[in-house]
């Protein structure tokens, strides 16, 4: 499986979550894991995706969802997998 | 495969607000099928590389891409220049090839050109006496393009009369040029660090080079953790070392798949730049010596380097280049600053050679000082190179105006701060001819 994985921080308020899983379905993206946090008001959300349903390249994925981050007042950041593996296990 | 949430927080905290990036893949190409007696005939081969460099360009963008990580620099090296001009040793010829390639690599959006170098350890051949000749004039005309000159070694020797021509050069040269010149001891082949990255003998006709960067890693990890033994200090910057170059592996192995071209080496290194939170000498003082140069830099510059490579050495199968912590002083903001303020003296930078592979890099010197004083400088550093078996360089960035005085150049290469040389005249040391001869661990290699 291409994974990328996911994170949105921002100041708290409904439909973050809504807007990014949205978008994310709209490019038929399938999310693997999701955990959310609300600490002192600020959100935080850590997604792992699957790319391989994915309609659109990693690139183009990045900048829809930073600019549906944008609508909502949040940051997206967006990195591959593999960089996870390559830093974290051995 | 699953990752914690603290595992996915570290590197997304280390690539976005500890500056983690690639500082450069570079595509090393073997340039030698274009060698010619014909200079045009060399020209129009050299210019066929247009589609690959522009190929190579369009790769590293969309692997940024693909992994979200940042790739700071596009290099291109090739086969030393030097080797061009043996088969047509013309000044003017010299100073149209590297035109040649600075143009290439403006096309191609490749910010670094290396090779425009030449090897003359022992003695000056008329490839490498041409080469340098037309040094000052090639580089005050170009912008991309990098060399070097090896003028000395651990097997060769140290030609000195090479390095007073270099000197006579460099004192020509403007800020720009220079900064992108260096003159060494025991070149590597495979560098992907401007200015010494060339394409190296023995070596596949292309290969892909990686230098990672990560300073900001080291320091955050050294401040969060406090670590209370010397043991402990150690194993911090070994395990984050591992994850900075492991970053390096996965990108050059990306770029290496796309490209169709062999992975080369990876620079287990630490390199600066003049943004707030990437600076090496940070690391030094995140340990404690609070203004670099001080007492205790060399020693904590020392376990710096040696924990950096053991980290790295696990997490790349081909270690290359100047594997090292880089102190090149301008483009460091606090070592540039520490310099101004008198803590750190351009002495320091010449003991730091012992334990670290920059030397004397991205030093500012009055064009007032005699040119003797500055080739006795650039003697000093290759020695130490000579003697210890050690990759060294130096980068002199000759400026208008006295010690102490600071001129910005500007992007990554930062402001580089005129270094006070010391007094005394060395003018009777310098006038001999010849070259120093091969040091007796020479014959430990055979």
């Amino acid at each position: 499986m291409e994974s990328a994985v996911v994170v949105v921080v921002g100041a708290d308020k409904p439909g973050i979550v809504a807007g990014i899983s949205s978008k994310l379905a709209e490019n038929n993206v399938n999310i693997v894991d999701i955990s959310q946090t609300v600490l002192r008001g600020v959100f935080a959300m850590i997604m792992v995706v699957d790319l391989d349903t994915s309609n659109v390249s990693i690139g183009k994925l990045r900048g829809e969802l930073q600019k549906r981050g944008k609508e909502l007042g949040v940051e997206v950041l967006v990195f591959h997998g593999e960089v996870f593996k390559y830093m974290e296990r051995i | 495969m699953k990752y914690t949430a603290e595992e996915i927080t570290e590197v997304i905290n280390m690539l976005t607000h500890e500056d983690l990036d690639i500082r450069s893949v570079t595509l090393s190409v073997n340039t030698l099928f274009a060698l010619s007696d014909n200079p045009d005939r060399a020209y129009s081969k050299l210019l066929s590389l247009d589609g690959i460099f522009s190929r190579f360009s369009e790769v590293v963008d969309y692997v940024q891409d693909k992994l979200g990580v940042r790739i700071v620099t596009k290099r291109v090296s090739v086969s030393p220049v030097q080797y061009f001009l043996e088969a047509y040793p013309d000044v003017n010829h010299a100073i149209k090839l590297g035109g040649i390639m600075d143009d290439l690599a403006l096309r191609s959006g490749i910010d670094y050109i290396g090779g425009f170098s030449g090897y003359a350890d022992r003695g000056l051949s008329r490839g490498t006496y041409v080469l340098l000749e037309s040094f000052s004039k090639t580089f005050n005309s170009t912008s991309r393009l990098s060399g070097m000159l090896n003028a000395a070694s651990t097997q060769e020797g140290l030609n000195i009369d090479a390095v007073k021509l270099f000197t006579d050069q460099i004192m020509n040269m403007t800020p720009n040029a220079s900064a992108r010149v260096a003159i060494m001891a025991n070149s590597p082949q495979d560098s992907p660090f401007v200015p010494s990255a060339h394409h190296g003998r023995g070596v596949p006709n292309s290969l892909i080079n990686i230098a990672v960067s990560g300073p900001g890693v080291i320091t955050g990890v050294i401040r969060r953790a406090k670590p209370s033994s010397f043991q402990e200090l150690y194993e911090l910057v070994k395990k984050a070392s591992f994850k900075v170059t492991r970053l390096g592996e996965l990108v050059g192995r990306t770029v290496s798949e796309e490209l169709g071209v062999p992975m080369g080496s990876v620079d287990l290194s630490l390199a600066p730049s003049p943004t707030v939170g990437d600076s090496v000498a940070e690391i030094i003082e995140s340990m404690g010596v609070l203004k670099v140069g001080s007492h205790g830099s060399i020693t904590a510059l020392a376990l710096l380097m040696d924990a950096v490579k053991k980290g790295g050495s696990m997490a790349t199968n081909l270690v290359g280049g100047l594997s090292s912590a880089f102190i090149p002083v301008s483009e460091d903001s606090i070592m540039a600053t520490r310099m101004k303020q008198g803590y750190l003296e351009i002495n320091d930078l010449v003991a730091m050679s012992v334990v670290c592979n920059s030397g004397i890099d991205m030093v500012g010197v009055s064009k007032k000082e005699p040119k003797d004083k500055v080739t006795a400088l650039i003697l000093d550093v290759l020695s130490i190179g000579l003697i210890l078996g050690k990759i060294l360089g130096v980068r002199i960035i000759p400026l208008d105006g006295n010690p102490g005085d600071e001129v910005d150049l500007g992007g990554i290469l930062g402001k580089v701060v005129i270094a006070k040389l010391k007094q005394g005249e060395v003018t009777d040391f310098v006038s001999r001819s010849g070259f120093i001869p091969t040091p007796i661990k020479r014959l430990e290699y055979g």
